[in-house]
């Protein structure tokens, strides 16, 4: 059996995140994204790969968080293409997710003029599809498949999936961040027994330093900047950044007693502000502890942006949408703004190509042509936000090495650097990695088990203690047995519980285990007992030896127990006390038994040649089972 | 595994108690006469409350328990009286918000003893005046009953409240879940599922490798404020503890319920075959009329609220089940605003900013109605809006400064304590219980005589209403076809299942300290074989046909409730010998056998007189001597040298059953 995942998105690439998993005949779209970079038919996943009947050849959606390349094409597809299956999402991400695809749809349509992709209607529809998830439910989504959500701390409501059917097992992380920032804690995931964990690879060979030294930075640039009675526009998503940025200048302004007022473009980010504040459970520990006595979502400083206020002297911080000066608001107060050097314009982390926050990240441009009529004298300041809710390379690895799966795809990242982080992957974590472009399965085998009904009598067998006392000469195994006789043997335990039990076939009942004491009644036989038994003569010429050595006035009448004495001394050497018994009359080495033979017809008494002849003969009668045979033989040898 | 079925049922009584409304205070009167009379409020003593708890708590072994389930904040009022118990080590588990309200109820209560002993002073020794059996044997009988209980043996089972450091570490030992979230206590994995009754109420699942056992609190299926009771995520399960209580306190007929218990059309004892016409069929009924119902009896106490005021007396209503609170206040500053009444509504307690905020954050713990809010960007509940209006105000207590500033009357208040004996309810209580125009609104649980008794004469309207509080009897059945348990327990005081009526379950009744011991549906556990391990299996065919066998070895894992067996770092021998042998060996055969691998052997009587009597034995001289004693039960190999030892080994073997 295998599991194969077909990558519709985010493969090689940042963008349109839509990978296709099939476990043991189960198919989960993870993600249904859109490309913000392209506007013809590459910006949506290409469904007709899926196969002919959506509902029929997915079996769930699941969608990780709110960010368009993840979610953008999810009413395209589910209304315009017309998968009626069930989609899980968490709460906030169902909550939250319409305001995305509405601002997206606003912006495309109502401003950049283009055709539609789906309407307000499409949106609502779809988002009634939706079922919400609580983190850490384990949801059932139907009789083999499960699926279950993690903490992924990248915006709020971005969960990492765990996806099961039968005994195969998978993640599918989505954009995490391995940092809490400061309105959200960092990814949190079981230790997982799992086949396949598909991650984001953003950064995949950055390393980030500390946030604090670089919020401190952004801190400055705006402080310096109002201080100057300059304007600071912060383009951004409605969600997750504009919240958290807010949440940092409310705590700065809060700190440095400041006035000057902060804006939020009209109504969408507001809105998103109750949300935020009914969902603060999905938010960092610190913002949760407080929340009953001050929700860290009312902003005091924050008052609603009006249109007319743009050219209103005075300084500002306006938080504007869309996040890339792509159009919209944001592009209306750029203008405006741009011009004059007191102002200051910060970029988030990334931009698509082609936008306006793209041509101001990629160098200091003075102009920009908006198009053949309009164009932009860019004399403001430009501070790039470098702190990203991604994961670093770090913190992949981190993941990677505790979840421990046995394969890792790469997808949500650019090529050449996911080759690198594949590489560190299998050579040092020594687990395959893959990183397939668009389009492309990899397959990869899954475990599986099979079901036995396991016995009592096996199951406390395999709860029983296995000590193993070992000293350090016996383990040496190469014979190279320290010859110094003070030599103080260390005594070792060990406790390897070894499962052993008899699995049994028969037709037309489910397999067993059993101990393998239980099997003769089971079957309705008696046991045999197959032992070993053999009265071997002492050679006293070896003990002997030892007794000069020891103590050089004992005679050939030595009694026999003395000669069991020195025999144990012997063994002693050779075996730790703790496999050593010595009961007086008999030494006993697990199975292994030895005393000295008393009868004159030992039935266990060869007569080879050789041994007749010695008529005073000592006589060592041992018996052993099968599982010390080794061991036996090695005693005898010494006797 | 210690957490068998009959654990649990040990579990249970102590489960149900908690989940009860748990035994307050009742307050205990002293009789100056022998005649019975009407009690009056001098009867009452006037101290401290103290508290019971489940009974004979005392003489638990709490070591021994190893799991707590809590399923209600309710049901968790008595649990610091557990967790401070010397030895105590076990497992709580408890939904994220049931630990969250419990919390608060709890510190709401230790906060109102800090008051009241403001009152009557400091606590009395750990034996108050009250407890001195001269004092006792004063008291009228119904509440010696109290008292005593109504054995006698229960004085023993009361109680001072727990401190704050009691409840802060009590806490702290509990483990917090999400709606549905796996949580794993050795073999078991142990779930929460809501049911209904109020926000983070829930019902568990318990799925060990011996079987799944559904535990059934108070449950409501179509809830106005907290999340359906997910009934649907009970089944699966081989056994059932039925632990709602609340048929206890229902008004209805019971015995016309009990009559309804079976309708003709739909048997209890088939629905496996028309599993899906059944289903749906229960389904419909599970689902009709519990939350009209529930809605017409908020209407009903709004209309009335709205009366009091419009003439100018004032609301009271110290109710304690949150959601209730939550719907009332919706409820009536609706019809305040339809009557254009302009009335200010209070909440008092200590706890009210921190409970309503909370309550506004938990839409994974909400009726679907209330998570659409949430998708629509609305505040979950109205309480918000009305603080933003002005129209609610929410102080911590009645001394508080604001609320003096703001305070107007006629006013709606709601505040602890609903016993009447605690909170700012006493105060409003003996503020407006001679106002005619004024109205008390209490639950229907409540002993009103007996609470009133020290506010009396009462000239204030008193309102008493059942709020449903759990599944009504007959929706049991229709419950039990879609859980298609096979076996259930329920509480002893449940005899509904008339037992000339064969079902499609066992049922066993359970009650108050006695434990119940449930066959195990399973003797056997489930073993999951990684598939690996098989490529070292050396199938051997019995004799016997149709069964084959071979040795396994492997590291057993218990991980998530299972057992399971990989091959880790386990050495697999190359070299299998037959460790078990059974069936007696046939000496003709053995000595074939020992001639086909090159040994020659010759077949004699034992030696008579030795040990080894009724004994064959075959002698070998070739290759080397050996010799080979077999009796019917054992055959023992004797052998100077230790390859011919094995190779007489394998041949017996060979004639023998073995693995």
């Amino acid at each position: 059996m295998a599991i194969d995942s077909l990558v519709l998105g985010a493969g090689q690439e940042v963008g349109k995140s839509c990978v296709i998993v099939t476990i043991n005949g189960k198919r989960i779209m993870f993600d249904c994204g859109m490309h913000m970079g392209h506007l013809d038919h590459r910006r949506y996943p290409d469904f007709s790969l899926i196969g002919p009947n959506f509902d029929q050849s997915l079996t769930c959606i699941v969608i990780t968080h709110f960010h368009l390349d993840h979610i953008g094409a999810l009413p395209y597809f589910t209304e315009v293409c017309g998968y009626s299956g069930p989609i899980y999402m968490t709460y906030p991400t169902k909550a939250l997710a319409p305001l995305m695809l509405e601002d997206y749809r606003k912006v495309m349509v109502e401003r950049r003029g283009e055709e539609e992709q789906f309407t307000s209607e499409h949106i609502v529809e779809c988002m009634k599809k939706v079922i919400p998830v609580d983190l850490k439910q384990t949801v059932q989504v139907d009789k083999d498949l499960q699926i279950r959500a993690y903490y992924a701390g990248h915006v709020l409501g971005a969960a990492m999936i765990y996806a099961k059917v039968g005994d195969a097992a998978m993640v599918y992380t989505g954009d995490y961040n391995m940092t809490p920032d400061r309105h959200l804690g960092a990814a949190q995931i079981d230790r997982l027994n799992l086949d396949l964990v598909i991650t984001e690879s953003t950064y995949a060979t950055t390393i980030r330093d500390s946030k604090y030294a670089r919020e401190r930075e952004f801190l400055r640039a705006v402080h310096t900047c109002v201080a100057g009675g300059g304007k600071v526009l912060i383009p951004s998503f409605a969600l997750g950044r504009a919240q958290e940025l807010c949440i940092l200048l409310e705590d700065y302004w809060g700190r440095m007693n400041l006035k000057v007022p902060i804006y939020f473009s009209a109504g969408l980010t507001r809105q998103a502000n109750m949300y935020y504040k009914m969902l603060i459970s999905w938010t960092s520990q610190k913002v949760k502890e407080t929340h009953s006595t001050h929700n860290a979502f009312d902003f005091k400083n924050v008052h609603k942006f009006d249109r007319s206020m743009i050219d209103a002297p005075g300084p500002c911080v306006l938080f504007a949408t869309p996040g890339m000066i792509s159009g919209g608001f944001s592009l209306e107060v750029f203008k405006h703004w741009a011009p004059s050097e007191t102002n200051l314009v910060t970029m988030p982390g990334y931009c698509v190509a082609g936008t306006i926050g793209h041509k101001l990240m990629s160098g200091k441009p003075t102009k920009i042509d908006l198009d053949k009529d309009t164009r932009i004298d860019v004399r403001c300041q430009i501070h790039q936000l470098t702190f990203s809710p991604h994961t670093d390379a770090k913190g992949i690895m981190d993941l990677v090495k505790f979840l421990s799966p046995k394969h890792v795809i790469l997808v949500h990242g650019e090529k050449p650097r996911m080759a690198t982080l594949k590489g560190r992957i299998q050579s040092e974590l020594g687990i395959p990695c893959y990183y397939p472009a668009n389009n492309e399965t990899v397959s990869i085998p899954s475990t599986h088990y099979a079901t036995a009904v396991a016995s009592d009598a096996f199951v406390r067998s395999c709860s029983n203690p296995n000590f193993k006392f070992s000293t350090s000469s016996w383990e040496d195994e190469h014979g190279s047995t320290s010859r110094n006789k003070n030599f103080i043997p260390r005594l070792q335990v060990t406790d390897d519980r070894v499962a052993q039990g008899i699995l049994v076939m028969e037709k037309n009942k489910k397999a067993k285990v059993v101990h393998q004491d239980e099997l003769p009644l089971m079957l309705g036989e008696e046991k045999h007992q197959v032992k070993f038994a053999y009265c071997c003569p002492a050679h006293i010429g070896n003990l002997q030896e030892n007794q000069e050595t020891e103590s050089s006035g004992l005679s050939l009448s030595s009694t026999n127990d003395d000669l069991l004495q020195l025999l144990s001394a012997k063994l002693a050497n050779e075996f730790s006390e703790g496999s050593l018994h010595d009961f007086g009359e008999h030494l006993q080495v697990e199975s292994f038994h030895v005393s000295i033979c008393l009868k004159e017809n030992c039935p266990y008494r060869l007569r080879d040649v050789g041994v007749e002849e010695k008529s005073e003969a000592v006589f060592f009668c041992c018996s052993w089972e099968v599982e010390d045979e080794k061991l036996a033989w090695k005693i005898i040898s010494m006797c | 595994m210690k957490f068998k079925a009959s654990s649990l049922d040990e579990e249970d009584p102590k489960c149900s108690n908690r989940s009860g409304p748990f035994d307050l205070e009742e307050p205990l009167v002293r009789k100056r006469k022998k005649v019975e009379r009407p009690l009056d409020a001098n009867d009452l003593i006037y101290a401290e409350p103290w508290y019971k708890t489940v009974k004979n708590l005392h003489l638990w072994n709490t070591s021994f328990i190893d799991v707590v389930l809590i399923s209600s904040p309710m049901g968790m009022l008595g649990l610091p009286f557990l967790t401070r118990i010397k030895g105590f080590s076990a497992k709580i588990y408890v939904t994220e918000a049931t630990a969250r309200l419990g919390q608060l109820m709890m510190e709401d209560l230790v906060s109102m003893h800090m008051e009241i002993r403001q009152l009557f002073g400091p606590q009395e020794s750990c034996f108050p005046h009250w407890m001195k059996w001269e004092e006792l044997k004063l008291l009228p009988c119904s509440l010696r009953d109290v008292a005593l209980g109504k054995d006698g043996g229960e004085l023993g089972g009361w109680m001072p409240l727990y401190s704050a450091a009691d409840v802060k570490d009590c806490l702290q030992k509990v483990q917090r879940l999400k709606y549905a979230e796996e949580t794993c206590y050795s073999a078991l994995i142990i779930k929460a599922f809501s049911s209904g009754l109020d926000i983070g109420t829930c019902n568990w699942t318990i799925n060990g490798p011996k079987g799944r056992i559904a535990f059934i609190s108070s449950s409501i299926f179509v809830s106005a404020h907290a999340m359906n009771f997910d009934y649907i995520g009970l089944q699966g399960n081989d056994t059932i503890i039925y632990s709602d209580f609340s048929f206890l306190n229902a008004t209805e007929d019971i015995e016309k319920d009990h009559n309804n218990f079976f309708p003709t059309t739909h048997d209890f004892s088939c629905p496996r075959n028309a599993e899906n016409d059944g289903q749906e069929l229960a389904k419909s009924l599970l689902h009709v009329d519990d939350n009209m119902e529930e809605t017409q009896k908020l209407a009903f106490l709004s209309s009335h609220v709205i009366d009091s005021v419009k003439v100018g007396g004032s609301v009271l209503i110290p109710i304690s089940r949150l959601g209730i609170v939550l719907q009332l206040l919706e409820q009536i500053s609706a019809s305040l605003d339809v009557s254009a009444l302009k009335v200010p509504i209070y909440i008092i307690s200590s706890v009210a900013e921190e409970l309503l905020a909370f309550t506004n954050i938990i839409p994974e713990w909400l009726c679907k109605q209330r998570q659409e809010k949430l998708f629509s960007g609305q505040p979950l509940f109205g309480h918000v809006e009305l603080i933003n209006e002005e129209k609610l105000h929410v102080f911590p207590a009645i001394h508080s400064p604001k609320l003096l500033m703001n305070w107007q009357e006629p006013c709606i208040v709601f505040c602890p304590h609903w016993s009447l004996r605690l909170g700012p309810a006493v105060h409003f209580l003996q503020r407006w219980c001679g106002d005619q125009n004024s109205l008390l609104i209490l639950e229907n649980e409540l002993d009103v005589e007996l609470a009133l008794l020290p506010f009396k004469p009462m000239a204030m309207k008193v309102l008493q209403c059942s709020f449903l509080s759990g599944i009504r009897l007959q929706k049991v059945q229709p419950l039990l076809n879609i859980l298609q348990p096979k076996v259930v327990l329920f509480p002893k005081e449940l005899k509904l299942i008339n037992s000339s009526k064969s079902t499609a379950f066992s049922i066993f009744h359970y009650c108050i300290d006695e434990t119940l011991h449930i066959p195990s549906l399973k003797d056997k556990s489930e073993l999951e074989i990684a598939t690996d391990l098989t490529f070292h299996f050396d199938w051997r065919n019995l004799k016997q046909g149709n069964i084959s066998m071979t040795r396994l070895k492997g590291e057993l894992l218990r991980e998530h409730g299972k057992l399971r067996l990989i091959s880790g770092n386990v050495q697999q021998s190359s070299e299998i010998r037959q460790l078990v042998h059974w069936g007696s060996p046939d000496l003709e055969r053995l000595l074939t056998v020992l001639s086909s691998r090159g040994i020659k052997g010759t077949l004699r009587k034992a030696i008579s007189g030795s040990e080894s009597e009724n004994a064959s034995v075959v002698l070998v001289n070739d290759p080397s001597q050996a010799l080979i004693e077999v009796k019917e039960m054992n055959t023992v190999i004797t052998a100077t040298d230790e390859n011919l030892a094995s190779i007489i080994f394998e041949a017996i073997g060979s004639i023998l059953d073995g693995i």
